[in-house]
């Protein structure tokens, strides 16, 4: 739709925008090219600015067997954590969706985890799954030793990857529900009267329908976990038991402050950012091509 | 509703009465066991029903984690985030959406593109511009001899500096610079329709008039929304505080104590005093969440559709 009516003036829109343009040149636009400059130059070690060394700072992380376990540690984190909350979000959502007497007080609590920060929630999982306190560590009094994310590095990573899960399943039934409750009666009316039980409906009928919601958070709830994977990793684990919890962005955070290695950090960040801008990338396509459909 | 069997139903309030447990346990926990004493958090079985020690725990908490002045700082970064994000997004979002000026789209793709990296991303070069944010407009004047020009007629040499670590503009600005709610105003903006302007125009007030008269009010939903959406986000935050607040004593925010909170590995393992402190901490964004949920969930969806 073509707006019509439109302000002219040379000045003020210029006047509105100036404070978003800078803060967004001065937080956004710098600092990533300032990672690029980085990513692709050497801090001398005596001082004296950075010296060009092209793609040294890359192959240096790509030759680091390091750096691609924790590559595939960040996929699987994302792959199960996404799986694991956008599965339960969906299964919540189509209860909701059936709006049974009483729903109201369900649909309420289910939105709770989206307004705690990740390391609140991390702290009270870390008690849950204490291997000395009396919840998920009782099992130890009955198999001495079969539970200690202290020492175990899965069980560690298991430990973070059920609270991120947790942590999504606010935002992830939110969207939806929306989605569900968008999908006309009649559809479903129509399913049931040929016969489809409500779970083939869900399959086959709901699924295709909300197929854009559930791509769009698919995509989100993998950007989530390499974003907000560092809050809970660093209350739950610091990143071990040797390592076993490092991800990318905890790498990142690592190696750039701890280590103080800038252009290490810096060409990581590159490569990451690459990764969420794809995957933004191919969000978008795929919304474009969802407006053919209607 | 299709298939009214109670069989059918019974298993939908099943699944329901489960994901309520699984959504509520954390909470119910946090609030058990900092309701006990630290004989009773300690006990193997732990026992699931809140004792009556709460109110000392959450001294100890609120003491051990210097909680009073930490929820202050937390309270005006979370503010400030809030209104600073939704004067800037509102004021761009009304010139991309009504104003016909060359740029436009451009600024718009400008403003646009910085939803795609979250901070946490590009953490370490955002980071660097910390200790001087005013280095990118000097870098611009240096580039184009502006500097020396000004020193050669003046004799005056301009070095910007502006350094953010440990302040609260530091703790702000950063989080504002994004897109989020830009792009939740623009969608409001373009829904309006074009016989308002025209009115509005014809009323003989000015843009600035029409802003404020006008569209102001008629997106009061879409404030609470953004308003929910900011307040959650920033109070939660936790990498960047981290790093931008060296002088934690204070300039330390709420979620930042929450590591401090945790038992030692070797000292008394007293989690009933950590998990009264992380009911605090928690509780703000929770209850803004379940009192405002109808407008932010609507907030939250359309601006993603």
């Amino acid at each position: 739709m073509e707006r019509r009516a439109y302000y002219k003036n040379a000045v003020l829109p210029w006047l509105l925008l100036a404070p978003q343009l800078i803060l967004v040149l001065v937080f956004f636009y710098w600092p990533t090219s300032q990672a690029l400059y980085w990513a692709f130059t050497l801090e001398q070690p005596w001082g004296g600015g950075n010296s060009w060394v092209g793609l040294d700072n890359f192959l240096g992380i790509f030759r680091d067997r390091d750096y691609w376990t924790t590559v595939v540690r960040s996929g699987f984190y994302a792959l199960v954590t996404t799986g694991l909350s956008m599965t339960i979000a969906l299964m919540l959502a189509s209860f909701v969706d059936r709006s049974l007497k009483g729903t109201k007080l369900f649909q309420s609590i289910y939105v709770w985890p989206y307004a705690i920060a990740a390391p609140a929630a991390g702290v009270a999982f870390r008690f849950i799954f204490a291997p000395e306190s009396g919840l998920v560590g009782s099992i130890n009094h009955i198999w001495p030793g079969i539970w200690d994310p202290a020492t175990n590095g899965m069980h560690a990573l298991l430990m973070v990857i059920v609270c991120h899960a947790w942590l999504g399943i606010g935002y992830n039934f939110i969207f939806f529900l929306a989605a569900l409750q968008m999908i006309p009666r009649s559809i479903g009316e129509a399913g049931a009267m040929d016969g489809a039980r409500p779970f083939r409906r869900l399959l086959d009928l709901q699924l295709p329908l909300i197929a854009p919601t559930a791509f769009f958070l698919l995509i989100m709830n993998i950007i989530s976990s390499f974003t907000d994977s560092f809050g809970l990793i660093d209350v739950m684990t610091d990143g071990g038991p040797f390592d076993s919890t490092e991800v990318m962005v905890y790498k990142i955070y690592f190696d750039g402050f701890k280590g103080l290695d800038y252009s290490g950090a810096a060409a990581q960040s590159i490569v990451l950012m690459l990764l969420v801008i794809g995957l933004t990338f191919v969000q978008f396509k795929w919304v474009e091509r969802r407006v053919h459909y209607h | 509703m299709i298939e009214r069997s109670p069989v059918f139903d019974a298993i939908t309030y099943i699944g329901m009465l489960i994901g309520a447990v699984l959504v509520v346990v954390p909470f119910w926990i946090t609030l058990v066991a900092g309701s006990q004493s630290l004989q009773e958090v300690s006990q193997v079985p732990i026992n699931l029903w809140p004792s009556d020690h709460l109110w000392e725990n959450l001294q100890a908490a609120w003491s051990r984690g210097d909680l009073g002045p930490k929820l202050l700082n937390s309270l005006i970064v979370a503010v400030g985030v809030t209104v600073g994000k939704i004067t800037l997004a509102s004021l761009s979002a009304f010139a991309i959406v009504f104003f016909n000026f060359r740029a436009r789209m451009i600024c718009f793709w400008l403003i646009f593109i910085t939803l795609m990296l979250p901070l946490e991303v590009r953490i370490v070069p955002t980071y660097s511009i910390a200790a001087n944010a005013l280095l990118p407009f000097q870098v611009i004047l240096d580039t184009l001899g502006l500097t020396a020009l000004i020193e050669a007629v003046s004799s005056v040499r301009i070095s910007l500096e502006w350094n953010l670590l440990n302040s609260y503009t530091g703790l702000i600005l950063p989080l504002v610079a994004t897109a989020t709610g830009t792009f939740l105003y623009r969608q409001f903006f373009m829904t309006i329709p074009d016989e308002l302007v025209e009115a509005s125009k014809m009323d003989g007030s000015g843009p600035l008039e029409f802003f404020w008269d006008v569209l102001l009010p008629l997106s009061r939903t879409n404030m609470l929304a953004l308003a929910t959406i900011m307040f959650v986000s920033s109070w939660n935050q936790y990498l960047w505080p981290l790093l931008i607040t060296t002088d934690r004593q204070n300039f330390g925010t709420v979620v930042m104590q929450l590591k401090a909170l945790i038992p030692s590995m070797n000292g008394t393992p007293d989690w009933n005093v950590t998990m009264a402190g992380a009911l605090i901490i928690m509780l703000p964004p929770l209850l803004i969440v379940a009192f405002m949920q109808r407008w932010f969930v609507r907030g939250l969806i359309s601006r993603d559709k």
